[in-house]
């Protein structure tokens, strides 16, 4: 008889929350970054209800500084899924011109997470899959899969509900919505490794390529287009390059890399002792307690 | 990195990354994963211990370690060393109180298994908590202070595990490197922890001296532990029999989640296999209908299956089109599952709110979400002496067994036997809050044997030589608001339209049906139960029911719309507010609740929950009675 491998196990309890949503949830979305986490995420869901196309949409909340290669990988997956798509972008933060170079934490805020409960107030979504992982940060740990959420988007960590087998109760007032983690308790590594076995397409960028970077603040940035603004002295430099994380490129560092396939990616990614999102300024907010904070407010 | 000793116990698996990462995936692919659960008290090491398997497992990165230090430096109970507890407590505000406040899952990798841990706090007011991580895990690690012994902690934690129903039992006794490694200590620990274990039906448990912080006897056997010669900590759970596989030997049992149909060539039905495997050409019955038919296919994204097991997601397909849904169950056709809507049931109350018997509540079991009420429990357990008590209900936290009766038939099997269709949760009706956990122990023998007697005249034909379509108007509100008033002009009014109705009026019903119940919370749930059924009845006849109770709770009133078939339930909330009400006072019976003479009064010292979604609403400081009755009239026959 078959053993499972842990591997096998992680993609049955997803599958599994996954079908749980739909069933039980009047109006789903999958939110889809385009990163690795939502490469995986995407792919359960079509496993879950192959051989229908999943029964729910797409949900892009683009902040219009994502990395180029991202806007292409987006699009063609909604394509081959037979999803729609939906992208929605903060027509404030549009207005009034916000961008991460002259407007650092403000940017998040306004296209990230007021971006988010905008979208899903717009379209009246009850339930929204999110990729996160208890392995990130300190504070996700203790997070529920079933994550519930007030009508003005607001997180208690002190007033969940507990989850007691693999019962989810997805019950929920009219205006209250629930955020969904059906990879809550995968790894880093399981997420490389599901990728590599299940040869699921991701964004080049997550490969070493001689790309135009400058050194800034300590970080590698690529300079991925003309929007970029260069101080004074700065000039583009090829590096071989390539991210461990990808959100928005001028917000994102690389790292220097040689490794162009997926187990060369996991070697280095295993023997590095640096945690996934250093590369990433936001965690690094408001003390310890970041991203806890940031949660309380309505961050995904 | 202060006293924690960081090079022992390297792994090999760091050596195969670099050397040859091809040979490494093949290795994590091939894993297996174990789900465990640590239970110790505030100062017996558990956060130590788990920051020591993670650090030795290269789960904490360089980064982590520098914030790491600095917290400890700042909040640390270590001086100027490595807090590892900071690294495994989470949440802000329990970071600065300095205990554990929830569960929190925690991942390491050894050569053979992935392993997720629940870390759970381990005072009693967190009962909840460390029954929420037991009920995900295949093995219990239950620290003991070596200094320390056997604590009624220690008893209460392995109790817990042992109701869930864990089988693996580790004693972990820890901070051997305090106690000078000294075997009679462990000896001594071992013997009074048997004795206990045997009581209360732990049948076996496997101990070892271990020191988190020194990391003794973790990954490597400790020179200072000579005289034990069992496994260390992560031997063992390598090599423990996980769940899943002692699952898959069971009969099948597959609930259905979702059905999945793209076209009309394609019906598959999705699920999790909770016990059992499944391939094409198995028998197999379909719970409850008890319908039979045959496998043909077992369908998966990544091709047919020739089998599935137990643990696996998958999607089945039939040979005949029978009956199948949400709900249902899939079972080997010569060994299903029963049905039954009468139980015993173990409940681990999870609410501020204590259970009120009579009161419906959601219950989620499987893929089934019945109505559900829960009587008085028989008694509750103490759960540091493991005493029976008596109890009226259960309080947070509170362990105690009792009857419980669902509106519909529900597929299951005892929880000894199958988690998957023996466990449950309770819901609240009005906040949604999982409100308790709950075990089916078995069924009650008077619902296996009370069988519904087909009669031949039905309902339909009842209603049909009536010529109505029966309902029951349903008037709610508060006393004095003209509930009964009202009331009596609708059936008034139908009566001329030569309909045949029937009045429910509180006041009479309390002379005669329900004479024996007074005005507590748990009596006004059974009245208002009582007059549901009896209206029930009266539909069944044929008859238009109208009846008048104040019927203060929103969860009661849905426990009687629930017993109705769809659009027969019609809400009429007669909306005058406390103060009109109160002024009116037609049976001066606000003055005496006012001066404490009567007691639990709706509006005064009881709540009353307004419908939120009445079918009808009357307010009646702008409408008045005469023509509140025509709106209501209009309703029920526009309906019609």
């Amino acid at each position: 008889m078959k053993t499972l491998t842990h591997l096998d196990r992680l993609e049955a309890e997803a599958i599994h929350i996954i079908r749980e949503v739909v069933a039980e949830a009047e109006k789903p979305v999958m939110l889809y970054s385009v990163g690795k986490d939502s490469a995986v995420m995407l792919h359960l869901a079509r496993k879950a209800f192959y051989p229908s196309p999943p029964p729910f949409p797409l949900l892009h909340v683009d902040t219009t500084w994502k990395f180029k290669a991202m806007y292409e990988l987006r699009d063609k997956m909604a394509r081959d899924s037979g999803m729609e798509l939906l992208v929605y972008q903060n027509p404030e933060a549009a207005e009034k011109g916000i961008n991460p170079f002259d407007h650092g934490a403000l940017h998040t805020d306004m296209w990230k997470t007021e971006g988010l409960k905008q979208a899903l107030d717009k379209y009246g979504f009850d339930a929204a899959f999110g990729g996160a992982r208890r392995d990130e940060e300190k504070s996700r740990a203790k997070e529920r899969i079933f994550s519930f959420r007030t009508s003005s988007h607001g997180w208690d960590p002190k007033n969940q509900r507990p989850e007691l087998w693999n019962l989810y109760n997805a019950r929920k007032a009219r205006g209250e919505s629930i955020r969904v983690f059906p990879i809550s308790n995968w790894t880093e590594l399981d997420i490389w490794q599901y990728i590599h076995l299940n040869d699921i397409p991701i964004v080049p960028l997550y490969f070493a390529g001689k790309r135009p970077t400058v050194e800034r603040d300590g970080m590698l940035l690529m300079v991925d287009d003309e929007r970029f603004p260069l101080r004074e002295g700065e000039v583009p430099v090829e590096r071989s390059i390539r991210f461990r994380t990808l959100g928005c490129y001028p917000l994102t560092g690389a790292v220097e890399s040689e490794a162009k396939t997926l187990p060369e990616v996991i070697q280095e990614t295993l023997l590095t002792t640096t945690s996934e999102r250093q590369g990433r300024a936001i965690d690094k907010d408001a003390g310890g307690a970041g991203m806890e904070v940031k949660k309380q407010q309505g961050y995904f | 990195m202060a006293d924690i000793d960081t090079k022992e116990a390297v792994y090999v698996t760091d050596k195969l990354i670099a050397e040859d990462i091809d040979a490494y995936l093949v290795q994590h692919e091939h894993k297996t994963m174990l789900r465990f659960i640590t239970c110790g008290s505030v100062d017996d090491g558990k956060s130590t211990l788990i920051g020591r398997l993670l650090y030795d497992s290269k789960m904490i990165f360089e980064d982590q370690l520098d914030a790491l230090q600095s917290d400890s430096k700042k909040v640390g109970t270590q001086g100027q060393e490595i807090d590892f507890a900071l690294l495994v407590d989470g949440l802000a505000a329990e970071r600065e109180q300095g205990i554990t406040i929830d569960v929190a899952y925690r991942f390491f990798n050894t050569e053979k298994r992935k392993f997720i841990v629940a870390d759970c706090p381990g005072h009693e007011q967190y009962t909840r908590n460390m029954v929420t991580g037991a009920s995900t895990a295949d093995l219990a690690v239950i620290l003991i202070d070596a200094r320390k012994g056997v604590l009624v902690q220690t008893r209460r934690h392995s109790y817990l595990c042992h109701l869930i129903g864990i089988r693996n039992v580790v004693l972990a006794v820890n901070k051997m490197d305090l106690v000078g490694y000294d075997q009679k200590v462990f000896d001594d620990i071992v013997a009074e922890y048997s004795e206990f274990a045997q009581s209360i039906g732990i049948e076996s448990f496997t101990a070892m001296p271990i020191s988190g912080f020194k990391g003794d006897n973790i990954t490597t056997p400790s020179a200072n532990t000579p005289w034990y010669t069992g496994p260390t900590l992560v031997e063992h759970l390598e090599s423990v029999e996980v769940l899943s596989s002692v699952d898959a030997d069971k009969p099948l049992r597959l609930p259905v989640q979702w059905v999945n149909r793209p076209n009309l060539d394609f019906r598959g039905f999705s699920g999790l296999i909770a016990t059992g495997s499944v391939k094409p050409g198995d028998k197999i019955r379909v719970l409850p209908s008890g319908k039979t038919s045959t496998i043909t296919r077992v369908v998966t994204y990544d091709g047919d299956l020739d089998e599935a097991v137990a643990g696996q997601s998958v999607t089945v397909c039939f040979e005949d089109e029978i009956d199948c849904s949400r709900g249902s169950v899939i079972a080997v056709a010569d060994n299903p599952p029963q049905t039954a809507d009468q139980f015993e049931a173990t409940f681990v109350w999870m609410a501020d709110e204590a259970l009120v018997p009579g009161r419906a509540y959601w219950l989620k079991l499987g893929t089934q979400t019945v109505s559900a009420t829960v009587a008085a429990p028989k008694y509750t357990v103490n759960v540091n002496t493991m005493e029976h008590m008596a109890a009226k209900t259960l309080d947070l936290n509170a362990i105690g067994v009792a009857e419980l009766t669902t509106d519909k038939q529900v597929v299951f099997e005892p929880y000894a036997d199958n988690r998957a269709l023996g466990g449950f949760i309770l819901i609240d009706k009005m906040t949604n809050a999982t409100v308790a956990a709950g075990m089916i122990n078995f069924s009650l023998r008077r619902s296996q044997n009370v069988h519904w007697q087909a009669v031949d005249i039905d309902r339909k034909q009842h209603a049909g030589l009536k010529n109505q379509k029966p309902a029951v108007l349903w008037f709610t509100g508060l006393s004095g608001s003209g509930k009964s008033t009202i009331a009596n002009m609708v059936e008034k009014k139908l009566h001329r339209m030569n309909r045949h109705t029937f009045l429910l009026d509180g006041d009479n019903v309390r002379h005669g049906l329900n004479k024996d119940l007074g005005f507590t919370e748990a009596d006004r749930i059974e009245n208002i139960r009582r007059v549901g059924e009896v209206s029930k009845l009266m539909t069944d006849a044929g008859l238009i029911v109208i009846t008048a109770f104040i019927s203060p709770f929103q969860a009661d009133r849905e426990m009687v719309r629930s017993m109705l078939p769809d659009g027969e339930f019609i809400e009429v909330f007669i909306d005058t507010p406390l103060k009109v009400a109160e002024a009116r006072d037609v049976k001066g019976l606000y003055k005496k609740a006012r001066s404490g003479e009567l007691k639990n009064f709706t509006g005064i010292d009881s709540p009353y929950e307004a419908p939120r979604n009445p079918e009808v609403r009357i307010d009646t400081t702008v409408v008045s009675p005469e023509e509140a009755a025509d709106i209501i009239v209009n309703t029920l026959l526009g309906d019609a």
